[in-house]
């Protein structure tokens, strides 16, 4: 979404929020709806599976709960950059997002590996019900996060070229917005796949 | 290029304040909201009249009993294409057209919340239409109906790639459904004028922002049905194969999770139109405003709680049954509400008998039968009865065509003269109403009784003998007078072009704050924004010294400029879809990078440029 999108027809607020933010939730909403759909297609198919590997072989949870931590704390890290941005730390804000980016990426790093593992492991998306259903949930949590990780960098290198400043503090808000949601659906898979294996 | 000062400059011979200018490409690049409401509304019909023409040949065909006119595998596609055409392609576009064009105005804004999406939205909707339309010249459309229930749809049974094209083409109409949707939301919660609580605004208003939360609630199940169905056809996965385990009714609930609100976003739009005209063809408030408000919402909730009546026949066991039944014959109270609201509000109006009341009234009494014959079918006992037979068929167009249709028809004859200027004939409005009003109950009349003597439906044909002759024959001449009428519009629309009477600022003497600017209105809509203190605006005396729509002394307000990157990024989607749809990776490569393109160009091209 632009950054000046709606500036000239915006003055006008009727609940004094910010039009970008009420789209940001909204999307948030639908979103809930689409992991909604996917995570019971993955409960309606537990245990369903006829031949192997079954999730016991395979998930590793000491390793996930690894990257579950660092994806908890690229929250932290967007927490912090948003605050430094809204007081006008620009130096700090760049630091900040850029480590939740960071952050991002290991998680992704995690998820490749993972991915790896399982598919040498005789798992792949044809292999059984498991297989279709946790590459296909987790998957697209993952382009969720590569997505999120992509529009940090863009604020990143804004800001880098003085693009982005305190008075942008918004744009930053709403990435937030949907780096935390992505967060939250983790913790929902996390739970669901991993720990109630 | 500053944009106004641009189009002024451009105008050439008809240039006056706050007129449009330009040929081809300012249309391309606009991102004005009666513009690209125009341009909905106009390929909307295109695809209405094209549905309508799948329908005329399936009538054809089942004309006369044991017909050669149309083979098996053709008949699949029509009845398959004719239902996805209507729904996806016709009556929620037809709807935003309206949403576009009208919302903005009638809550005294400028413009949507999100200009660029919206154009987005349409091009996205458009390049889609075209793109699943397209499967009639590559190997043949959709065979698989338009619910494309698995298995139906897996390889084994649809090798090729027609449901390739329903699936993707579905996909990407999703995509651009919710753009616009959330749009809507964000608009009518925080554009509306100064003094227009929710509590006061017009009921069309109300039931678009009702309809929109609908769409970005019900459309990410069918998302995930379509990518489960996507990943089966093209990965190997094994979500619908019930050898591996895979169960194929994980894809009926999935659709009719969506299916069902679909038919209350289909509807809810309607049922706004005709709230707006019968208070001011009454010449009196709405009867029971709240009421109707709060009926609507209350449709769109039990409207998720009601998804397994469409799947009474596939054995989910009494239970389940009879909950559903129960959540189903609910939401004949609030829709009854509504009705004797309506009534209520002509009773004891000085009614004005003019085209758009004669469409509403159809609207009430044909939405009635539709809403009888559907509670009927509520029953569980009932329905397996009548399941898949022409008593559905018959059902779902009382409601689809005699109400949504009827209410869509009537919108276009009450909001034509503010989107022309012009007015439309009455004369040639009302001929067009009683020949559809009547070609219509002889077309679908007879299909209630086809069905309650078991003719199935989705059937190229049926055996002589059986009985079914004479009704058919009624229902396919009463369909082609039906397509007929569908001519007289047509020309009523050419007329009007050519020399129809200019329409004024207010022609119906409606209450809203649509009609309180030009018609036309200029592309800024009013000058001065409106500020209102009741729900009937034109109508309240004491608004007369805040309505300024076209004060001259005010200068004209700044609009967002032209841009061509929504088309663009919409040109990539379609773009990657074609890759999947052939499955050649650097199609979907090309796609991924002409979307990338148009996404950074949006973002950083200023708003006013």
């Amino acid at each position: 979404m632009s950054h000046a999108e709606a500036a000239a027809i915006e003055v006008h607020s009727a609940t004094g929020l910010s039009s970008r933010k009420i789209l940001m939730w909204t999307f948030i909403g639908s979103e809930c709806m689409l992991f909604g759909s996917l995570i019971t297609t993955y409960l309606v198919y537990r245990g369903k599976s006829l031949v192997g590997p079954y999730p016991e072989d395979l998930l590793n949870i000491p390793f996930i709960t690894v990257t579950t931590f660092v994806l908890l704390m690229s929250s932290l890290m967007m927490v912090l950059a948003l605050a430094a941005v809204q007081r006008g730390d620009m130096k700090w804000g760049k630091i900040w997002l850029f480590m939740t980016a960071l952050l991002g990426m290991v998680f992704l790093g995690g998820q490749v590996f993972e991915f790896n593992h399982f598919v040498h492991e005789g798992l792949t998306l044809k292999t059984n019900l498991f297989g279709g259903t946790f590459f296909l949930l987790t998957g697209t949590h993952g382009a969720h996060v590569a997505v999120g990780v992509i529009w940090l960098l863009n604020l990143f290198f804004l800001a880098q070229r003085g693009r982005l400043t305190q008075a942008n503090a918004e744009t930053v808000e709403i990435a937030g917005l949907y780096w935390h949601f992505v967060d939250v659906v983790w913790i929902v898979l996390f739970t669901l796949i991993y720990l109630l294996v | 290029m500053s944009a106004t000062g641009a189009r002024a400059a451009e105008g050439g011979s008809h240039s006056h304040e706050g007129t449009y200018s330009g040929g081809l490409w300012s249309w391309i690049t606009t991102v004005d909201h009666k513009r690209i409401g125009v341009m909905y509304g106009l390929s909307a019909f295109f695809f209405f009249l094209m549905g309508g023409l799948e329908a005329l040949l399936i009538r054809l065909q089942l004309g006369s009993p044991e017909s050669t006119l149309i083979d098996p595998d053709l008949y699949n596609q029509l009845f398959t294409m004719h239902g996805t055409t209507m729904v996806f392609l016709a009556i929620m576009p037809l709807s935003a057209a309206f949403f576009n064009f009208i919302v903005p105005l009638q809550i005294g804004a400028r413009d949507v919340a999100f200009p660029r999406l919206n154009a987005f939205s349409f091009w996205l909707f458009f390049l889609a239409a075209l793109f699943m339309n397209a499967s009639f010249l590559f190997g043949g459309a959709p065979d698989a109906g338009w619910f494309g229930y698995a298995n139906l749809t897996s390889t084994q049974y649809s090798p090729g790639m027609r449901i390739d094209f329903w699936v993707l083409g579905l996909m990407v109409l999703g995509v651009s459904s919710i753009a616009a949707a959330l749009n809507f939301i964000v608009t009518i919660i925080n554009l509306r004028a100064e003094g227009m609580t929710f509590m006061r605004m017009p009921l069309f208003t109300w039931m678009t922002l009702i309809t929109s939360f609908l769409l970005v609630i019900a459309f990410p199940a069918i998302t995930v049905g379509l990518v489960l169905l996507m990943f089966d056809r093209m990965f190997g996965t094994l979500f619908f194969n019930p050898l591996a385990g895979g169960d194929v009714l994980l894809w009926q609930h999935l659709f009719w999770i969506f299916g069902h609100p679909e038919v209350y976003i289909l509807l809810l739009p309607g049922l706004g139109v005709v709230s707006e005209i019968i208070p001011v063809f009454s010449r009196k408030p709405l009867f029971g405003y709240a009421f109707v408000v709060y009926s609507g919402i209350l449709i769109a909730f039990l409207g998720f709680g009601v998804w397994a009546h469409h799947m009474f026949a596939v054995g989910l066991g009494p239970v389940a049954n009879t909950v559903f039944s129960a959540t189903t014959m609910l939401i004949a109270i609030p829709t009854g509400v509504k009705i004797f609201n309506w009534i209520a509000t002509l009773w004891g109006g000085s009614l004005k008998m003019w085209t758009p009341l004669y469409f509403s009234l159809g609207f009430i009494s044909m939405f009635i039968i539709g809403g009888l014959s559907g509670v009927m079918h509520a029953s569980a006992a009932a329905d397996l009865q009548q399941t898949d037979t022409y008593f559905i068929v018959a059902h779902i167009h009382y409601v689809l065509f005699g109400g949504v249709m009827f209410a869509l028809f009537a919108g276009m004859y009450y909001w034509i003269p503010k989107i022309t200027g012009r007015m439309l004939s009455d004369r040639l409005g009302k001929l067009h109403f009683w020949i559809m009003l009547v070609s219509f109950n002889v077309t679908f009349f007879p299909q209630h009784f086809l069905g309650l003597h078991g003719m199935p439906r989705r059937t190229f044909t049926y055996e002589s003998g059986l009985g079914f002759e004479a009704m058919n024959l009624m229902s396919t001449v009463g369909s082609m007078v039906l397509g007929a009428s569908m001519l007289i519009f047509l020309w009523n629309v050419l007329r009007m072009l050519r020399k129809g009477e200019p329409a004024g600022a207010n022609p119906w003497e409606g209450s809203t704050l649509e009609w309180s600017t030009a018609s036309p209105p200029p592309h800024y809509n009013f000058k001065v924004l409106p500020t209102v203190h009741s729900r009937d605006p034109l109508w309240a005396e004491d608004t007369g010294d805040s309505m300024h729509p076209d004060d001259p002394s005010v200068p004209e307000p700044h609009m967002p400029g032209p841009s061509f990157f929504p088309l663009l990024t919409a040109i990539g989607i379609i773009v990657m879809a074609a890759g999947a749809l052939t499955t050649t990776l650097p199609v979907v490569f090309v796609g991924v990078g002409v979307l990338l393109f148009g996404v950074y160009g949006w973002a950083l091209q200023p708003l006013e440029h």
